[in-house]
């Protein structure tokens, strides 16, 4: 008996058959939910993929947060369900208030895609717990509102809270406040975060690194050992 | 207020006097002419709308055609070969039941005047032409050329193609592998920005675009249609600009990449589930180009009601309806039964689909507005019979002259000093300095299949995931040895990219291509137009590659000055499993450099050459397809039975360029031995054709050095994998840190 983990679709989303891949090569089952369709089909947990969900009109990620199949991620990850914001993902979440703070444009204002140097900070999320706190690990970064900003009450509280999940080392690539790349939520089952894991899952693929698989065995463990 | 009454096809025959602006359409005395003898009276504004835009140069090849014939006439027996020149793109088979299609095309006028837009639209079409023939793209390259790195306006127009080539391909969610980066200053004004596109499908997905069988329904789908674009190919792309003439600026469309990224999924699963009996879609010449090929393709007419089409501004003409360039739109026929389940796929996309009209059993293109018929053609005579020109053509006076004033007698450095700063200078120079600040606002992970990306030799994506099968695409041009000699130039391009992709270990399959020139109306251009087709078609013959498709992009001149003539070719290839690729970067210290191939006393175009002494005479390197084919066999079988453990081509810059770039990717130094009977300078300079270089682990070296031996492949070892310099002994060293340094400042400190 293996996990079955979401991956919704929204208009625009670009990542979603590869995190379904990750899923698969992790050894769970990728279910693809679709975005008009409330329905989450009894899946364990959910991943929100990257891409320019709705072109990124009016702002990252502000329409997908509307869409019907939101309504039931929102209700669903109060109450406990598992679920990964992976770039525009993440900017959902942060939009959906899942996850507080939101994304601005890159301080440079361009579009950087780069293989990101990362420290691990936070290793007991549902879906970081295969890393080890302070492990320095290489996920692909590709993101023009890449920019993680907060007011200074809610970065203090996040700090103290050992809520940083992820944080950029030796280059901070957009501007983001105290080298943010990921956060979770207080229970550690919403977690999102700029780099794409989804896509250092293979030795031969992209950056030839595997660093990423770890966010979908950890899950995987978790679910199947509840 | 009074109404013009409409202009249909009985009013024009009724009222033969009316002067129509056939002139400001940019059609010639004769064409309009001879539009008039083909109707047999004048035609109605829409059908001269349709005429002026179809039968322009960028829609209709007039000026290109009589030369580009020989692609067909001279291509090589290909099993691989699919579909060929005259679809949406060609398609090659790739094996395991896989097809791949891919083309390379223009965007060069439109990203002038609105860099952004017009470099975004460029991506846009491409991946188009790669939807209409059924299959799901997989990547983009963009070969960009620009004038010189340090003129003001090139900081205007290269940022802006940049992030429009990134704005629109990373939002459709394609990876960007490849393509080049040239500054010269003949660009300036004049810029490049072609467009290449691959696509995977199964064999029996491929789709083409003709309408068959009269009652099936024409369905429009996609955006609405706006007053963009209006005149891009007729106005934008087949004049030179001139100072005097008002803003082209409207002419450029307005991308929406997310729109297009719904198109592909709707067309993808419409294509699923079987669906479409034809496609094609608009890009130059929208509803006109669309309408008259689908029809004129098929076996009957078609019949179109034009109030149908959802439009952007209500107050368009039916003329700017028909000639509206706006993005992001598609053009199916589907069987009547099936239009129901059509719609609903597009709704389920949000996105906008409309019955405009249907095949019908006659010949004719019929199109209605308001009631009245406004369009009555025979189809083909607005779509494939287009006046054909015999332009003349002449080997320029200057010719002779500048392949006299040979690059090889220039001073050369006088002290190890004097090369080892020229060599620090080239590696820093904008066309040989690295490209990262630009390819790193190109996603080129998505869709989680990108084996090789740039600054690899050729890009490479994995096909399936079971069995590693995988293709590679490099594209290549060099405008300053076309210029010197047209006929070797593009072959030199072919040879370039050919070898590129043996580099990695693929096998060269198919040809794309991208002819660049100024203006037909020069019989000088002419010339090299006529030259380099004759040239690269020649050498498709012989590397038995055939030409696909492509696209030819003429009128790129400033007044009386063109462009260096460029052909840009892009060699697709194949490999088995992509586990054996080889890369550029040196993989670890100890292996054995080799250098294959002939080293010659070869400066001409060369890259020493515009650098150090901002030079261009002589004569390119010597063209020997032969010997680029039997190194792209070596190379592939030591990729595939793990002899070599990386390998770069060389080209523009010679060894010494290919070295610094492999030790820098690799974070290892080399030490170079000056081989016997060559100079230092030669050696690390010299560009001749048909050379690469190769990592050989010491456990495989016996074993490759018979395979080139028993080939007859010159394998010279050269050096070694080791330390943090570049070290050529007896003459300098130069610290990995300084190289980088040099390489890497260069882009970012014009640019950013």
């Amino acid at each position: 008996m293996t996990a079955r983990i979401g991956v919704v679709t929204f208009p625009g989303s670009l990542d979603d058959r590869d995190t379904q891949r990750a899923i698969r090569l992790a050894g769970a089952e990728p279910v693809a939910l679709w975005h008009k369709d409330k329905d989450l089909k009894q899946v364990d947990a959910v991943v929100l993929p990257g891409g320019f969900s709705y072109g990124d009109y009016l702002r990252a990620g502000a329409i997908s947060r509307f869409s019907p199949v939101m309504e039931t991620v929102i209700e669903q990850a109060k109450a406990g369900l598992p679920v990964l914001g992976i770039c525009n993902g993440f900017q959902i979440l942060t939009e959906a208030h899942l996850l507080p703070g939101g994304m601005l444009g890159n301080d440079h204002l361009h579009f950087i895609c780069r293989d990101q140097k990362l420290r691990v900070e936070n290793a007991e999320t549902s879906w970081t717990s295969d890393y080890t706190a302070g492990q320095e690990i290489h996920i692909p970064l590709k993101n023009m509102d890449g920019r993680y900003v907060a007011d200074a009450y809610t970065l203090d509280k996040l700090e103290a809270e050992g809520r940083v999940a992820f944080r950029y080392l030796d280059f901070n690539p957009n501007g983001s406040l105290r080298d943010i790349a990921g956060i979770t939520n207080e229970a550690g089952n919403v977690v999102g975060l700029m780099p794409h894991p989804e896509h250092a899952v293979e030795p031969l693929i992209g950056t030839g690194r595997t660093d990423g698989l770890p966010f979908f065995t950890s899950i995987l463990k978790k679910l199947v050992n509840a | 207020m009074s109404r013009t009454p409409l202009d249909t096809v009985e009013h024009a025959a009724g009222t033969p006097d009316v002067a129509l602006p056939w002139a400001e359409l940019g059609l010639k005395k004769d064409e309009y002419e001879r539009i008039v003898e083909i109707l047999g009276r004048r035609p109605t504004g829409a059908e001269l709308a349709m005429y002026s835009v179809m039968w322009s140069e960028h829609c209709s090849y007039k000026s290109s055609k009589v030369h580009l014939r020989q692609f067909g006439e001279k291509a090589p027996q290909s099993d691989a070969l699919l579909v060929g020149i005259g679809e949406n793109a060609g398609v090659v088979d790739v094996g395991q039941g896989y097809a791949v299609t891919f083309k390379v095309e223009s965007h060069n006028h439109p990203s002038y005047v609105e860099p952004y837009q017009g470099a975004a639209t460029g991506v846009g079409g491409i991946v188009r032409d790669i939807i209409a023939m059924g299959a799901r793209p997989v990547a983009v390259v963009d070969p960009l050329r620009f004038g010189a790195a340090d003129h003001p306006d090139t900081k205007r127009v290269l940022p802006g193609v940049v992030a429009g080539i990134g704005g629109y391909g990373n939002c459709l969610g394609l990876p960007n592998i490849g393509g080049e980066v040239v500054f010269d200053s003949c660009y300036q004004g004049n810029p490049l920005v072609n467009a290449g596109a691959i696509g995977v499908m199964r064999h029996e997905d491929i789709h083409l675009a003709k309408a068959s069988g009269a009652g099936n329904k024409v369905v429009l789908y996609g955006a609405r249609t706006g007053g963009d674009g209006i005149g891009g190919a007729s106005i934008l792309a087949s004049e030179t600009f001139d100072d005097a003439k008002p803003s082209k600026r409207p002419a450029v469309q307005v991308g929406d990449p997310f729109q297009e990224k719904l198109l592909i999924e709707c067309t993808l699963e419409a294509f699923k589930e079987k669906l479409v009996v034809g496609i094609q879609d608009l890009g130059a010449a929208g509803l006109s180009c669309a309408t008259s090929e689908l029809a004129s393709n098929g076996s009957g007419g078609m019949r179109v009601t034009l109030d149908d089409v959802p439009l952007r501004d209500s107050t368009l003409s039916p003329e700017e309806i028909l000639m509206s360039e706006s993005q992001e739109r598609m053009c199916a026929v589907v069987e009547p039964e099936k239009v129901d389940r059509f719609l609903e796929i597009c709704a389920k996309w949000d996105v906008i689909a409309t019955v405009i009209g249907e095949v019908t059993d006659g010949d004719r293109l019929e199109i209605y507005w308001h009631g009245g018929k406004i369009v009555d053609v025979d189809p083909r005579t607005v779509a494939h019979e287009g006046p054909v020109y015999e332009r003349p053509y002449a080997r320029p006076s200057w010719q002779d002259e500048l392949q006299a004033d040979d690059a090889n007698k220039l001073p050369r450095p006088a002290s190890s000093a004097e090369l080892k700063d020229q060599v620090l200078k080239l590696v820093g120079s904008p066309n040989q300095a690295s490209k990262k600040w630009i390819t790193s606002q190109y996603d080129h992970f998505v869709q989680g299949n990108t084996v090789l990306a740039q600054p690899e030799d050729s890009g490479m994506i994995r096909v399936d995931e079971e069995t590693g099968l995988g293709v590679a695409i490099a594209t290549d041009g060099n405008g300053r040895y076309a210029k010197l000699d047209p006929y070797a130039g593009a072959q030199l391009a072919l040879a370039e990219a050919y070898r590129n992709v043996a580099t990695t270990g693929a096998k060269p399959l198919a040809v794309s291509d991208c002819l660049n020139f100024g203006s037909p109306e020069d019989p000088a251009v002419m010339w090299q137009f006529a030259e380099a087709v004759r040239g690269l078609a020649d050498a498709c013959q012989q590397l038995g590659t055939p030409v696909t498709g492509g696209n030819v992009s003429l009128y790129n001149q400033t007044g009386e000055v063109a462009i260096h003539p460029t052909p840009v070719v892009a060699v697709l290839g194949v490999i088995d499993d992509v586990a054996r690729r080889t890369p550029v970067a040196f993989q670890e210290e100890g292996q054995l450099l080799y250098l294959l191939g002939d080293t010659r006393e070869e400066f001409g175009g060369s890259a020493w050459s515009q650098v150090v002494h901002d030079h261009l005479g002589g004569l390119p390197p010597k063209v020997d397809l032969e010997r680029e084919r039997l190194l792209g066999e070596i190379l592939i079988s030591a990729s595939r039975d793990g002899m070599i453990d990386s390998a770069h081509d060389l080209s523009d810059g010679g060894l010494i360029q290919a070295v610094v770039e492999s030790a820098l990717l690799g974070g290892k130094g080399a030490r170079l031995v000056v081989p016997d009977g060559l100079d230092a300078f030669t050696f690390l300079l010299s560009e001749s054709a048909g050379r690469a270089i190769v990592a050989v682990p010491r456990s495989e070296e016996v074993r490759f050095n018979d395979m080139c031996g028993a080939r007859g492949l010159p394998a010279t070892r050269i050096g070694v994998v080791d330390g943090d310099a570049v070290e050529v002994q007896g003459e300098f060293a130069l610290p990995l840190t300084e190289l980088r340094e040099a390489h890497e400042a260069t882009i970012p400190a014009l640019l950013a």
